[in-house]
């Protein structure tokens, strides 16, 4: 596969969020605003090209070697977990005001399903280091997109008269089963149509 | 031991409509009534025995690192599970794909060693355990009847002897809508069932 098929096939055929259901729970809570949904989006988009990375690596490098495959649960949110303190202190240390508009959603990113769902469908597919890389970044792009489509919703919508019933939440899943129906118009037809396959 | 932690789980503090943890799997696997309930059995397994596992140990774990503690015992258990659904049960091992691993970022297990197995008792956190499990899988299997009932017209559960396993909705199967077993249907079911739940609330407070 070509790397903007990757791409293509990460941010709009199978979206994490509107077609795969990974890392529902900061779509529906951290979409509140604009700006807030930005940095998530940023921040999770890091991590997981940083974490596809570093999981491919102890994947090939320590687990298939030593015949340890079957750890690979267990290792990969180690390997995340690490990795997300790790990035953490960095940023930190390198740019405070980067640290400042991020920091808050780091944390959260360790439980994210997102990133280790992209680790263990990265293996599962058999992609090589770069594919890797660009599977984790379209993952990310994908999040974005979607959290910051949806975040812009929302603040239309808090100006709207919206029944008792239907307040908060579930408007949002709602509006975010529209945005998957239109999401159903990028399927595997259009890797064909633009002669990627 | 209390038997009000079991229950509370059920319908009260039911996981997935109130206190809405966990959603990735409730939607992604819920195409199926079959895959929902290998994914509550799933949850169920893992969730009491990480709740007993944290709740024996809460003397020893030391606070500040206990997060990273939590999420290798959750992680040994989902270990556990993927290879015995390997071995046993094949066909909703493939099904289920790449959710099963991801129990261990389901925020519900996690949520319940910090909320609970670690300020409780070992039977109490057991019950808790056990309730939340069963109250995620009585939600998933809700959600999935629907799903499939409109979307396929069929309701799959495990083939026993001469039944083979699927059910078959006449008129329903010939025309089914679609739609709901796609992704745009699972999030329109969710916000809808979400919409009911709060409306209940509602009413309950009004009174």
């Amino acid at each position: 596969m070509s790397y903007i098929a990757i791409l293509l096939t990460y941010v709009f055929i199978n979206n994490f969020i509107l077609v795969q259901f990974m890392g529902l729970c900061p779509f529906i809570g951290v979409s509140k605003n604009n700006e807030t949904a930005i940095g998530m989006g940023v921040a999770l988009t890091f991590v997981t090209g940083v974490s596809s990375i570093a999981c491919w690596v102890v994947y090939y490098g320590l687990l298939m070697p030593f015949n340890l495959t079957y750890l690979r649960t267990v290792v990969f949110i180690l390997v995340i977990a690490a990795l997300v303190q790790l990035v953490e202190m960095i940023i930190k240390k390198m740019s405070p005001a980067l640290y400042k508009a991020l920091g808050i959603y780091l944390p959260l990113i360790t439980t994210n399903c997102i990133v280790l769902g992209i680790a263990i469908i990265n293996i599962d597919k058999g992609y090589n280091l770069l594919e890797c890389f660009a599977s984790g970044i379209a993952a990310g792009l994908g999040f974005t997109l979607a959290i910051i489509l949806m975040s812009n919703i929302r603040e239309k919508i808090d100006l709207n008269p919206v029944r008792k019933s239907f307040q908060g939440v579930p408007i949002a899943f709602i509006s975010a089963s529209l945005m998957a129906l239109a999401f159903m118009a990028f399927d595997k037809s259009l890797l064909a149509n633009l002669h990627l396959v | 031991m209390n038997i009000k932690e079991f229950t509370k789980g059920l319908f009260k503090e039911n996981p997935t409509f109130i206190i809405m943890l966990g959603m990735c799997p409730t939607l992604g696997v819920t195409t199926q009534v079959v895959n929902a309930l290998g994914m509550g059995a799933a949850v169920i397994f893992v969730l009491t025995f990480s709740n007993i596992l944290i709740s024996a140990l809460k003397k020893i774990i030391p606070d500040c690192v206990r997060i990273p503690c939590y999420i290798v015992v959750i992680a040994c258990f989902v270990s556990i599970v993927e290879m015995v659904m390997h071995a046993y049960l094949p066909s909703v091992f493939n099904a289920l794909g790449v959710y099963l691993p991801l129990v261990v970022v389901n925020c519900i297990i996690l949520g319940r060693a910090e909320a609970f197995a670690n300020k409780n008792s070992v039977g109490d956190s057991a019950l808790d355990g056990l309730g939340m499990g069963l109250g995620f899988t009585m939600s998933l299997t809700l959600i999935a009847l629907i799903r499939e009932v409109i979307g396929a017209g069929t309701i799959t559960l495990i083939p026993i002897g001469s039944f083979s396993g699927t059910i078959t909705i006449p008129g329903l199967s010939a025309n089914p809508v679609r739609v709901m077993s796609l992704a745009a249907g699972a999030l329109l079911l969710m916000g809808l069932l979400k919409a009911f739940f709060q409306y209940l609330q509602n009413r309950k407070e009004a009174r």
